[in-house]
């Protein structure tokens, strides 16, 4: 199946995720540790997930085997109707590149680029002319409130210029699926409040198509006020699932 | 990535640790300095060698001399034959021979050996010198590369070149040796003169004639005979890098055509009068044969020896000199490389610090879309960059080192008394050479490196503090 068919065919299903079995186990010395074991879930085109529980219970492992940044030990995983873990390892970065943004609790922006440098980063390794990345870099400053910090280092920014800059390197290639590992968690709860204003506007924006959301987070209220829907994990295993909207 | 990212990522990363890359950069350069002046004086030595055997002719000329009988009467009696080429029957180097042998492929000219001693007088001194003809094509060879005044006006000029050692000796102490030039010498020489037939010798009391061709069947007599020639070169002398100029080496240059003119009496005349002759035409004592390059000569010299003819050039020996040079070049490339081999360590080390201090960066590069090959060829463009600049930088202070040497040389041998010749050389195949070398080395150093970091997992990169 082609890519394009296979995109077609997510579309019609109304997945844009969709993990079968999906289990990622590794050794810690003799112990197995099952970090991700056995889980089955499908995140539609345009929902907002947000995926709860505690410290180890496996949500971070889960994103990055949905952001392609991990391998799954057993099981499928879905995106956009392309299994990732039959995809060579060219495939699963220009999945990263293209189809996901990624945004991180530590923000792990680039300490040596400015913002916009920082934000060019994904169209260089997209190999998008020179020429038409300006414009873009602009657009994505510009949505997040950044345009007029453009030539400013990461370290003169406050943390939530910081990961409003992340979330702008994240949109920059127009991803169709936004990852946010804990976006709050570095933040006080006001500046967090801001951000996750923002991811928000980026799920339903006023205008134009809205970004399939799947958001790690460990604070409930945060989850509650804005995802469609909360997955709880508990040991590698989803233990609950509560449709909010 | 594209290359122009990749190399401006790389030229940036660089930057950012400036003093760490700039002491890796540095060893290459250092490295490369010491390659560059290590072979740019082994360059040298051997330009200057081959200059100086160029100079002689010994890479181009061929003497061509007739065979000797063998002595013994009986093939294999006395001694054996060097080669098959020896069987063949002696033939008399005459004009029909000079026909073929400039007929031989690869052959540009082929002149008359004319070698004489004679006495050289310029009022109120005198010296006994050996007078040799020269061909025209002398000037443009590098024979006299150095000469005071200019090469003979026309071939049959009366015109000399003086050897500047001779020149010294014609003059008082005080003189230096250009005041020769435009000033008259004369030649005292031994010409043989052709004896008229035994019926005319009775007959007539006519003065005898200088001996032609078609007169040496009678014989001839030798009388002393004198020519004014004009002075209208002088090469340098011995102790200021002139030398012997080749196979003719003389301390005084004729045009050919008026040596030849001049009947001076060879030694080789004697014997041709001892023998019956087949001899069509002039009868030579030598040819010098000019090959079109020093790699035709071996081939010209089978086949003229198969001709019949004894053959003689230096191009063995300079064979030899030049795997003597090619030996010694390769020894002082081998020290020169090994100061570059300890600076690949060091640009090991400092790729394997950077991957260390930039594991974060490579997670977030690869949570981006990085694929392996980006975070490789990123790498391999910091190596590369790191090879380029050492390499042209170590060229510049390697061309430093090595113009410090010449100078040194020159002001040693200047106090020893000897005008120093050039002994370094830097040219642009080694600049070129050094510097591609430079970033070959250092992309090999960068392999390692560089296939570790693409390596990283991102997951676990992306985890580092």
């Amino acid at each position: 199946m082609s890519v394009a068919e296979s995109e077609s065919s997510a579309s019609s299903n109304g997945f844009a995720l969709r993990a079968e079995r999906l289990s990622r186990h590794y050794h810690m010395g003799d112990a197995l540790i099952r970090a991700v074991d056995g889980i089955s879930l499908e995140v539609a085109t345009g929902e907002f997930v947000a995926l709860l529980g505690a410290s180890g219970s496996g949500k971070s492992t889960l994103l990055n085997l949905m952001a392609g940044l991990d391998r799954p030990s057993s099981g499928t995983i879905l995106a956009l109707g392309r299994d990732l873990a039959a995809m060579s390892s060219e495939e699963l970065a220009a999945h990263r590149n293209r189809t996901i943004g990624m945004v991180f609790q530590s923000f792990q922006l680039l300490p040596r680029m400015t913002l916009e440098e920082n934000v060019e980063l994904p169209l260089r390794l997209a190999e998008m002319p020179r020429g038409e990345r300006p414009a873009r870099v602009r657009e994505a400053l510009e949505r997040v409130g950044l345009a007029a910090r453009t030539r400013h280092r990461p370290s003169e920014l406050s943390g939530g210029e910081q990961q409003r800059a992340a979330i702008a390197r994240a949109l920059v290639n127009q991803p169709k699926i936004l990852l946010a590992d804990e976006p709050t968690g570095n933040l006080d709860s006001k500046t967090g409040e801001e951000i996750m204003s923002l991811i928000a506007q980026i799920h339903r924006p006023p205008a134009g198509p809205g970004r399939t959301i799947v958001m790690v987070t460990h604070e409930r209220a945060l989850a509650e006020r804005y995802a469609d829907r909360i997955v709880t994990l508990s040991d590698g295993a989803i233990s609950r699932e509560e449709r909010l909207r | 990535m594209k290359l122009g990212d990749l190399t401006e990522l790389a030229a940036r990363n660089l930057r950012e640790a400036v003093l760490r890359n700039s002491l890796t950069t540095l060893g290459i350069a250092v490295g490369v300095a010491s390659l560059v002046a290590l072979l740019s004086l082994g360059v040298g030595l051997q330009s200057l060698v081959d200059r100086s055997v160029a100079r002689a002719g010994l890479f181009d000329i061929i003497s061509v001399r007739a065979r000797q009988s063998n002595p013994f009467g009986q093939p294999g009696g006395g001694r054996r034959p060097r080669d098959a080429s020896d069987a063949t029957p002696p033939r008399p180097l005459d004009d029909a021979a000079r026909k073929q042998i400039a007929a031989v492929p690869d052959v540009l000219e082929v002149n008359p050996e004319v070698r004489f001693t004679a006495e050289a007088r310029r009022e109120p001194l005198s010296q006994l010198v050996m007078v040799a003809g020269m061909a025209a094509s002398s000037q443009s060879s590098g024979t006299l590369d150095g000469m005071q005044g200019h090469f003979f006006s026309g071939p049959d000029a009366g015109e000399a070149i003086l050897q500047g050692d001779l020149a010294k000796r014609l003059l008082d102490d005080a003189q230096a040796t250009s005041s020769l030039l435009g000033q008259e010498i004369t030649l005292r020489f031994a010409q043989r003169q052709a004896l008229p037939p035994p019926s005319q010798q009775v007959a007539t009391d006519a003065p005898n004639q200088a001996v032609g061709p078609d007169e040496e069947a009678m014989g001839f007599s030798i009388v002393p005979s004198e020519k004014r020639l004009l002075v209208v070169g002088v090469t340098p002398t011995s102790d200021s890098g002139g030398g012997p100029v080749g196979f003719n080496n003389a301390g005084i240059y004729l045009p050919l055509a008026v040596a030849e003119k001049m009947q001076v009496v060879q030694q080789s005349d004697l014997r041709d009068v001892a023998r019956t002759s087949e001899a069509e035409g002039t009868r030579y004592a030598a040819l010098n044969v000019r090959a079109a390059s020093p790699t035709a000569v071996a081939n010209i010299e089978t086949r003229v020896r198969n001709m019949g003819f004894a053959t003689f050039s230096l191009i063995d020996v300079t064979r030899n000199l030049r795997t003597f040079f090619a030996i010694f070049d390769m020894f002082l490339g081998i020290f020169g490389s090994l100061a570059l081999a300890v600076a690949s360590l060091g640009i090991i080390n400092t790729l394997v610090m950077a991957i260390l201090e930039r594991r974060r960066e490579i997670g977030v590069l690869k949570a981006l879309g990085a694929a392996d090959r980006d975070v490789r060829q990123l790498f391999f463009a910091e190596a590369g960059v790191m090879g380029l600049a050492g390499g042209v930088f170590g060229v510049l202070l390697g061309w430093a080192i090595g113009r410090a040497i010449q100078f040194a040389t020159l002001i040693y041998l200047k106090r020893q008394g000897v005008t120093p010749p050039n002994i370094w050389s830097v040219p642009w195949w080694l600049v070129l050479s050094a510097i591609a070398f430079a970033i070959i080395v250092s992309l090999a150093s960068g392999i390692y490196p560089a296939s570790r970091a693409a390596k990283l997992d991102p997951v676990e990169a992306l985890r580092y503090e």
